[in-house]
């Protein structure tokens, strides 16, 4: 059905990338004290191996949210080159037809030398609707209204997108729920990943996906059987959903524990730092970025130090803002007039070229350059957090490296505390 | 002055030049792209640059609202604010206050609006203008000028050239920094060519180092637009840049080089690139259209942009006015295309082949040979031939 420019731009691709367009390799090279652990991950089209625990640029349509592709170079490569994307950001405005006859995403996008992870949540706009997920599908919140989504529509998505990796179908529940939906959930979800394996097409990593809830039985019953399924990773669901974070290390270490090592584990949800620094001591190896976006949506500028993470002079005017040791709130007026970069020494599009008073004003005044400036900074900031972190699972160092980080931030808290009743 | 002018080429009135200004060596004829607020909406600096931008506009009225005059000074000025190491060109701020502000009054003093701050009134004058500029520190600042809408006709007209060049004075008198900034005086006189005339002279005795023909692109009809502008650049020394205020379809501005003028701004391009339309050397592209959803050639295959070289129409369709990155690669494709347009209207004229360029754009746009007769009128005054894109006369009159 392709009309004749469609297939010389498919034939292009194709000479471009070889055959191997899809495959995946992954290989655990360092492991600190306890799950944490370091790995590679190969993608065909990624020129470079990535080193995980790494973090997925949350994209919006397959781009960052305001980082245009031409800035994207200017982020650690190859840090940088991973991106995690929603196929129903693209339920309105480009059919999947038009999607395939474009040449899938890496095409379409431009973006040839980034591995695309295709996850239908997004934790942004595309938000899993337990209440109206039936047998049939999984239900969403998009930006096109409520959508049902059944594995066979999910599956035509993902045949036309050819991401480089992606999850299958899940019923994600938060924790409040009852025994008995959190029971379907992941029933449904295993009987969706052998349909989503049915429907694969060829290529693509598929990532079997682990739900459960707050129930580490249930938990452990759905990863014991994705584990016996014949896929190239695991995608972790049902996180950042309502469970407390006391429960999590228990929820993580069950999955956890159960799944092949030589594997590859995303997760969704866990968006702080410390967050973070929990799933990594699980052993999970990949990371969405919904944190970046919602820091920068809010004027917030990541700040804290990556060469090693310690204490800091604890400066009151600072709380008063929203900032503590970890970010700073650049809507701030105290930034008015500073003419210092977000961090020195970073080496960020915007540090080397903006100050804060310059993103002061640019908040103050609506200007969208705001967000591209935050985004880029934040983004870097956080690539060198992860960067860090595996720094430290190297040095055997990574439990260490954590409890300086916790016990930083809950200073701050103390000392917040302390201000505040004061 | 802190300028230099050299015409490098010329084809009867149209002229191609070098303007050498404090912070960048232009080649006109150019485009400014307009940064209201020390951003040109939703791109970097380092973008500009790369598409080509030469020189920038501020918004005088806006920077002096947030973040003020006196902290941009204190920073450093403009230029190291937003960090643009390119020129930058501010206006005085007094086409904003009657545009934007309902209150807005004019007297000789100067004009007095309601702030939008605590709506208690305020005055700007010449002075404060010019003494605000100086501190912003662009190397370009325009006088303050008394603007009436070309619709207008009638005494208020005169009294407002009149008013022009009696506050150009005081604008030269305010001025401290005429070694490091450019002051540009401003033709005003509406749609009367007498007038008109009045105001040149006036303007051409003060010897600035610009002029800039003002109170144009208000709803006039385009017959009159064009031979005001044909009137003042005969008008106006050939030694000096030329700009026409407010001016940013790319055809008005073929036409106005045409001319003889040099400078152009307008928010168009960018402006309408956030509403979803990409500008085409065909007119215009909107992409919002239904049709766009499965189109898959780039916006404009001939386009050598970032954009162009790597996006779909049907992928550009799917972001225009839902997602920030919508409005990010159509204001830099609209942008590139300006840019373009500039560069193509400067080596045309240098390597003396501007009416071919000229006739080339034209068939692109009027593919039917329907060229607007104002523009055929304009042409002729410019003494470039045409007949070949215009239809129904193309072969029949020689």
């Amino acid at each position: 059905m392709s009309s004749a420019p469609d297939t010389s731009i498919l034939t292009s691709l194709n000479i471009q990338h070889g055959t191997d367009l899809h495959e995946m390799k992954f290989a655990v090279t360092a492991w600190s004290k306890g799950r944490a652990r370091v790995g590679v991950l190969q993608l065909a089209n990624c020129p470079q191996p990535m080193e995980t625990p790494a973090l997925l640029l949350s994209t919006r349509k397959g781009l960052p949210v305001f980082i245009s592709p031409d800035l994207l170079p200017s982020l650690p490569s190859p840090d940088s080159h991973l991106l995690q994307m929603s196929p129903l950001h693209f339920l309105d405005g480009i059919s999947s037809k038009t999607i395939s006859n474009i040449g899938g995403l890496h095409q379409m996008l431009g973006l040839h030398e980034y591995g695309f992870a295709a996850v239908p949540r997004d934790s942004i706009v595309c938000l899993p609707e337990c209440d109206s997920t039936n047998k049939i599908g999984a239900s969403f919140e998009t930006p096109s209204g409520r959508r049902l989504i059944k594995p066979v529509e999910y599956m035509e998505m993902i045949s036309s997108m050819k991401p480089s990796l992606w999850a299958t179908l899940a019923d994600e529940v938060p924790a409040w729920v009852s025994a008995k939906r959190n029971k379907a959930s992941v029933d449904r979800t295993l009987r969706w990943l052998d349909e989503c394996i049915t429907l694969s097409p060829a290529g693509g990593a598929v990532f079997g996906a682990i739900v459960g809830g707050a129930n580490v039985e249930e938990r452990q019953r759905c990863a014991q059987e994705v584990a016996g399924r014949n896929v190239s990773g695991y995608w972790i669901g049902g996180f950042g959903l309502g469970e407390s974070m006391d429960e999590r290390p228990a929820l993580l270490n069950a999955v956890a524990d159960i799944l092949p090592v030589e594997r590859p584990r995303q997760i969704c949800g866990l968006e702080l730092p410390e967050e973070v620094l929990q799933g990594v001591a699980a052993g999970i190896d990949l990371f969405d970025s919904t944190y970046i976006y919602h820091l920068t949506l809010g004027g917030f500028a990541l700040t804290f130090p990556l060469e090693s993470i310690q204490r800091h002079e604890f400066d009151s005017r600072l709380s008063d803002v929203g900032s503590d040791h970890t970010k700073i709130n650049l809507r701030a007026t105290i930034y008015r007039k500073d003419t210092a970069p977000i961090v020195d020494n970073c080496n960020c599009y915007t540090c080397q070229n903006h100050t804060r008073a310059y993103i002061n004003h640019l908040l103050n005044v609506h200007e969208m350059l705001a967000q591209i400036l935050l985004e880029i900074h934040n983004t870097h900031h956080y690539l060198g957090f992860f960067r860090s972190i595996r720094t430290a699972i190297k040095e055997d160092n990574f439990e260490q490296f954590r409890q300086t980080f916790i016990d930083s931030r809950r200073e701050h808290l103390n000392m917040t505390a302390v201000c505040a009743s004061a | 002055m802190a300028l230099r002018f050299e015409v490098l080429g010329r084809f009867n009135r149209a002229r191609a030049a070098q303007l050498t200004l404090p912070h960048f060596v232009c080649q006109t004829p150019l485009f400014m792209p307009v940064g209201t607020q020390g951003t040109i909406k939703g791109l970097t600096t380092n973008q500009l640059e790369e598409i080509g931008c030469q020189i920038i506009l501020g918004n005088t009225y806006h920077l002096a609202l947030r973040p003020s005059s006196e902290l941009i000074d204190e920073l450093g000025g403009l230029h190291k604010f937003m960090n643009w190491p390119r020129a930058l060109l501010t206006d005085s701020g007094g086409f904003q206050m009657v545009s934007l502000l309902h209150l807005a009054d004019i007297t000789e003093k100067g004009v007095t609006f309601q702030s939008p701050v605590d709506g208690k009134p305020m005055l700007l004058t010449p002075e404060e203008s010019i003494q605000i500029q100086n501190r912003i520190g662009a190397d370009i600042i325009m006088a303050l000028d008394d603007v009436v809408r070309t619709t207008i006709t009638g005494p208020r007209v005169e009294e407002a050239m009149y008013r022009t060049l009696r506050w150009i004075d005081r604008c030269i008198a305010a001025h401290k920094r005429p070694e490091e900034q450019n002051l540009f005086g401003i033709v005003q006189g509406g749609l009367d060519p007498v007038l008109r005339d009045i105001c040149v002279r006036g303007l051409v005795d003060r010897k600035l180092p610009g002029y800039a023909i003002g109170g144009l692109s208000g709803g006039e009809d385009k017959n009159s637009f064009w031979r005001v502008v044909a009137q003042c650049t005969a008008a106006l020394p050939d030694d000096k840049p030329r700009y026409v205020m407010g001016v940013g379809y790319p055809l008005d501005i073929v036409v106005c080089s045409a001319l003889g003028a040099d400078m152009y701004d307008c928010v168009y391009p960018t402006r309408t690139a956030r509403f979803g339309t990409a500008l085409v050397p065909e007119g215009v592209l909107k992409l919002k259209h239904k049709a766009m959803a499965d189109d898959t050639r780039p916006i404009d295959p001939a386009c050598m942009c970032m954009v162009c070289k790597n996006y779909t129409r049907a992928y550009i369709h799917c972001l225009v006015t839902k997602d920030a990155m919508g409005s990010q690669l159509l204001s830099y494709h609209n942008l590139y295309y300006m840019m373009k347009l500039s560069r193509d209207l400067h080596s045309s004229i240098i390597q003396e082949r501007f009416p071919e360029f000229v006739c080339e754009f034209l068939q692109k746009m009027f593919p039917k040979g329907d060229v607007p007769e104002w523009v055929c009128n304009a042409m002729e005054v410019a003494g470039i031939d045409i007949s070949c894109c215009c239809a129904p006369f193309s072969s029949s009159q020689d």
